[in-house]
Formats: C-alpha cells, structure tokens, sequence
C-alpha cells in the first residue's frame, strides 16, 4: 500500500479508472518480417488496439456502467497515429484519452520499463484507484508492463485476471493460473492485468464513433513525464516460424511405422 | 461527410461486426429463415438503421459517400442482414425525410433510426411493377381520412413493418393522380399475406399486403398533400438505387474473396488451380469489373453529396453493379466447380441471392429506359 491512502478509499475518491492501450499490429494480419531481420514489417499493415487492452477498456465501462467507477481514461503511449486507438476506447464508452508520444517511427517499440515510468507520472497526476491493463500486447508478448507499473508504485497488483469485482477497499481477483484458478484479495488501489476470459468487448456503436470525437484527447510527448525512452533492449534477429511441411498419405499402419522408423522418429 | 479517422474507425467497426458477427450466423439464418433475436439486437445497438436518417431525428445523416462505403462492407454478409435494416436505411425511410410533414418526421424517424419501427415500401402491385405510374390501389376520401383498398406484392419486410409507405391513387390516371400514405402496421382493413417462397435471400421476408376498406386518417397523407406520391416513390427509388449498387459490391467482393482462397488451395494436376491462367483469367475479369463498379458507385456518390441530380447515373450504378456480380457469381461457381454447386459452401447459396438485384428496384431493363431516354432528352435540349 502506497502510503496516504485512508482506509475509507472508496467513499473519499470518486474512483477513477485508467486504461493503457497499446496500437498493435492486427490479428488477422499474416505477419511478415522485415528483410533485415531487425522485426516485423508494419509499413501500410492494418493495426488497431491490442486485444487484451480491448478486454481491460471494456472491463473499466462495465465498472463504470454498475456504478464502480465514475470515470475511465485511456492512455497509449506510442506513434502519433495509436490516436485511433485511443478514439476506439473512446468510441466504446472512455471518457477522455491522454496520448503521450514517444516515437515517430511506428517500427519503434517502447520498451515495457519505459512505458511503465510514463504510466507512473500520469498516475502520480491523475490518482486513479484502478489501472486496468491488458497482460499483454500481441507483438511482442512482454507480459511486464503491469507488473512493473505496479512495482513502481508501490501498489498491489492481480495479473491475468479472468475476474474482478471492486469489493469496498478491496479488489477481488481471479486469476487464471497454470494449475487452474486462483481468487485473491487485493488493497485498492491495485494494478490489474486482463485475460481473456474475462468478458468479451462491445461493438462500439457507430453513432458512439462519431460522439467519440468530440471527447477529450490530450496530447503530451515522453518528455513531458521526464522520461527517457530510448531502447535499453537490443533485438538481435526476428525470423519467421519453419513453414510447415507437406504431409504424406500412407497406404498402412506398417508403412506408418516404417515412415516413422525412416525418419528417427521412433 | 465523415472525417477520415471517424470513417475508418466507423468502416473497420463495421467489417468486424460483418466477418465476427454476420458471416458465422448465415448458414443458421438460411436454414431457419430467420434472422437471431440477437443479432437483429446487435444491429440496432450498432446503429445500422440509422445510417441515412438525419442526425436530429437520431440517426447518423451518413452522406452518401460514406453510406455507399458502409454499404459495400455490409453486402459482403447474406443480403438478409442487410435487407432488414435496407428498408430504414433505404426505401421505408426516404419518402418520410425528403416529403414528411414535421409532425410525420417527428413520429415515425426516431424510431426508425433505432431499429424500433421497421419501415417498410409498398409500391408494387400484382399488375404494377415496372409501370409505377399506373398504381391501382385506391385512396378514396372521406370524411377525415381515406379508405384506402388494393393488394401491394413482393413487400420487403412487410411481415416484420410497423410502417408501411403506401402508393395509392387519389386522382387522375397516370403519376399525377398518386398518393403517398404512411400505414401502420395493425390498422383495421389492413393485412399481410404469408411470406414468399423465393429462390434465395432466406431470412428477408417479403409478402402481400392487402387493403381491404382500410381507414387512414388526414395526417397519414405524406407531406399532407394528394398527387406527390409518384415523385417522391422515384426520388426514394433514385437514392436507393446507389445504396443497393454498393449492396451488389459488397457481394461481388465476397464472392470473389471466397474464390480467390478457394482456388489458391484447390489441388488440381499437383498444383493450386490458381496457376492455371484460364482460372486466372476468371479472377482478373471478376476483379476488373468489381473495381470498375466501385469506382462507378464513389463518383456517383461524391456527385450526388456535392448536390448534382444523379438519378440516370445512379441508374447507371445500379445496372452495372447488379449484371456484375451476378458475372461474378457465375465464375465463383465455376471456379469451385462441383463444390461450388453444393448448398454447404456460400457460393452457390450467393449465386442465388444476387439474382434478385438484376429485379428489384427497378430492373435492368428500366435501368436502361431511364438512362436512354435521359440521353435522348439531353440531345433535345
């Protein structure tokens, strides 16, 4: 528990709730990596919002709809174009975005520990009780900036969460662990991180899109927060998965073992 | 006009909905030929209703530029999807904004807009089609009101409306002599035959619908004026034809889409029959023609926001868009081969529900009336 925060926490803060979205390459998109080897190709590809940041936005409406949470900010720190992201947060139900623009190449990616310091001043700033975040983005499957958000904070956190009720001072969490499901109990505020379980997100509604427009959208650089985000990890190749291999139509189970004993397989 | 971030955001929200939502219930919607509770729920609270309604009376005033845009992502689903919210968003909707009184707008757009009241447009009759000048249905006044009777056919949704848009003769023989009534749905007199049997487009429903001694009141005339109802079932049929244009894009996109996959993994002498250039040549010819009527609809789309008169180009649209992908449908069919005639792949369900563009709202044969005699006016003057 961070320090300063009463026990009545509830009652003294109309609870904010603060979504990070991450702009990511789609998921329908066939994935190509660059000639060089130095990533994926994301020149003129589709991208749109994380799909676990899309669960987390729709979990902090749903908060906000059962009367949980008064309001919802979304926050991506990227390329000047993750703006689109933030209009679909925007366009499902968040009431304000802050984008904070950290590069101008959309092959750069910032890296987890500087996304995490940005989102600690705009906590620091904002004092949300809740961050809501995805467990991780698609590209490049970090599955840190939660954590480390919450370990800079000096809050507790509940990763990978497949549900959340806002109990009093509390948060209930359920998470979806390797041997199964695991219920813990959190002090507010608390970093939680999304799984995938836990709901499915709206449509948002096109009337919604074209009211998305006219809700706030603050515009703020890395610098503004004082944060350095130049890459401290350095990708050393990206290759493409082995194309899989053309199959064979064996005449019998002997042939089958034969095949089988051919290839050192057995 | 939409900005540009609106429109792609509005567009992808738009195909999500069609690949996530639409393609994976068509097969249940053609089977039981009805469209899920659900889904028709989902459209509602995504909008689709009121995508050409004006903003003030709840929907969204798409422009035509975007409504087409939007239009040509929803035609890539079972036109039955699209048929249910086509009379709001089309025919059962426009005569009210471009001819209602206030008050008619008032009642009827909100709830238009929402999906609540499904509109519908009753000009077709037994012995009139083409010829919607000759109306037979009879609107005789009386004291208050009208007495309205006749039989209307084909009525796209008229099993689901609470409104129907009704072409009925007041006067003189010919378009002079036409009236447009706004009929709701359970007034005495009026009633709904059993829905068609048709060839394709399972899940959108159309039927008669008969006016036997039907009462309307004064203020269920359109505009609150005799005589107007000719012009406004054209200028209705006029925007309506550039929506269904696009609706016959989408399709064609579609068709094409499947194909193309399909003859990149069909295996024929050890290889996709991709790489046969006589399938090739399908694909170009379909993709040629699929581009050539896009770029028709946009022009004539961006014409008609920057306030030309479009009807011989929309008729023009319409002609085109509808004989194209019926071509297009023809070489999916042929591209799949056998499978392509099996009723488990979407093709051959397809290849018959865009027949019906060629037929409604105007066949290609009127398409060619009006653009020819439009020509032939303009050589005059």
């Amino acid at each position: 528990m961070v320090s300063g925060v009463a026990p009545d926490f509830e009652e003294k803060h109309a609870m904010k709730v603060l979504v990070p979205v991450k702009r990511v390459i789609d998921y329908n998109v066939k994935v190509r990596v660059k000639a060089d080897g130095s990533g994926v190709d994301l020149a003129n590809v589709k991208m749109s919002m994380n799909p676990f940041d899309e669960i987390a936005v729709e979990q902090a409406i749903r908060l906000k709809e059962a009367g949980k949470a008064e309001e919802v900010v979304a926050v991506s720190i990227g390329v000047k174009q993750a703006q689109e992201t933030l209009r679909t947060a925007l366009a499902m139900g968040a009431d304000r975005a802050i984008l904070v623009i950290a590069a101008d190449d959309v092959h750069q990616d910032i890296e987890p520990l500087a996304v995490a310091k940005t989102l600690k001043a705009i906590v620091d700033e904002e004092q949300p009780g809740l961050v809501l975040a995805g467990k991780q983005a698609i590209d490049n499957d970090m599955n840190a900036t939660g954590q480390m958000l919450s370990a800079l904070l000096g809050w507790s956190q509940g990763a990978f969460a497949s549900e959340l009720d806002i109990d009093g001072d509390n948060a209930v969490v359920t998470r979806e662990v390797d041997g199964g499901l695991q219920t813990i109990k959190v002090k507010m505020p608390t970093v939680v991180t999304v799984d995938l379980r836990l709901n499915e997100p709206r449509y948002a509604s096109l009337p919604n899109i074209m009211k998305a427009k006219k809700k706030p959208l603050d515009e703020k650089t890395a610098a503004d927060y004082g944060v350095d985000v130049s890459p401290r990890l350095e990708i050393v190749s990206t290759t493409e998965p082995e194309a899989r291999k053309a199959g064979e139509i064996v005449g019998s189970v002997d042939e089958l073992v034969a095949k089988l004993k051919e290839a050192g397989a057995i | 006009m939409l900005d540009p971030e609106t429109r792609t955001l509005f567009l992808e929200t738009t195909h999500k909905f069609v690949n996530e939502t639409l393609i994976p219930a068509e097969t249940d919607v053609s089977e039981t030929d009805q469209i899920p509770a659900d889904i028709v729920k989902q459209m509602q609270d995504l909008g689709l209703f009121g995508l050409s309604i004006p903003e003030e009376f709840g929907g969204l005033g798409l422009s035509m530029s975007d409504e087409v845009e939007v239009a040509m992502i929803l035609g890539q689903a079972s036109p039955a999807f699209r048929s249910l919210a086509g009379t709001n968003i089309g025919i059962g909707s426009q005569a009210i904004i471009f001819g209602g009184s206030d008050a008619q707008r008032t009642k009827y757009l909100p709830d238009m807009a929402s999906g609540a009241l499904i509109g519908s447009f009753a000009l077709t009759e037994p012995d009139v089609g083409s010829d919607a000048a000759s109306v037979k249905t009879f609107a005789h006044k009386t004291d208050g009101g009208y007495i309205l009777n006749g039989t209307k056919r084909f009525i796209t949704n008229a099993p689901e409306a609470g409104l129907f848009t009704v072409m009925a003769r007041t006067g003189e023989p010919g378009a002079k002599g036409v009236s447009c009534f706004l009929v709701e749905a359970g007034s005495t007199g009026l009633s709904v035959g059993p829905c068609d049997k048709k060839m394709g487009q399972r899940g959108a429903h159309t039927a008669d619908v008969i006016f036997q001694d039907c009462f309307v009141p004064d203020d269920a005339l359109l505009g609150g004026q005799e005589g107007t109802g000719f012009t406004a079932a054209m200028r209705t049929l006029d925007k309506g034809r550039l929506h269904i244009s696009a609706i016959c894009a989408g399709a064609a996109r579609r068709l094409l889409d499947e194909a193309l996959r399909y003859a990149s993994e069909r295996q024929q002498f050890g290889k996709p029959i991709a790489e046969f250039q006589l399938v090739q040549a399908m694909l170009a010819e379909s993709q040629t023609e699929l581009y050539a009527a896009e770029c028709m609809i946009r022009d004539a789309a961006r014409r008609r926001d920057a306030g030309e008169n479009t009807g011989t180009l929309a008729s023009c649209c319409k002609l085109y868009a509808s004989e194209m992908v019926g071509r297009v449908a023809d070489r999916a069919v042929q591209i799949f081969g056998g499978a392509g005639y099996m009723a488990e792949y979407p093709i051959e369900r397809f290849y018959r529900d865009v027949r019906l563009f060629r037929l409604y709202e105007g066949t290609s044969e009127i398409q060619k009336i009006i653009i020819a005699k439009s020509m032939l006016r303009n050589l005059d003057s």
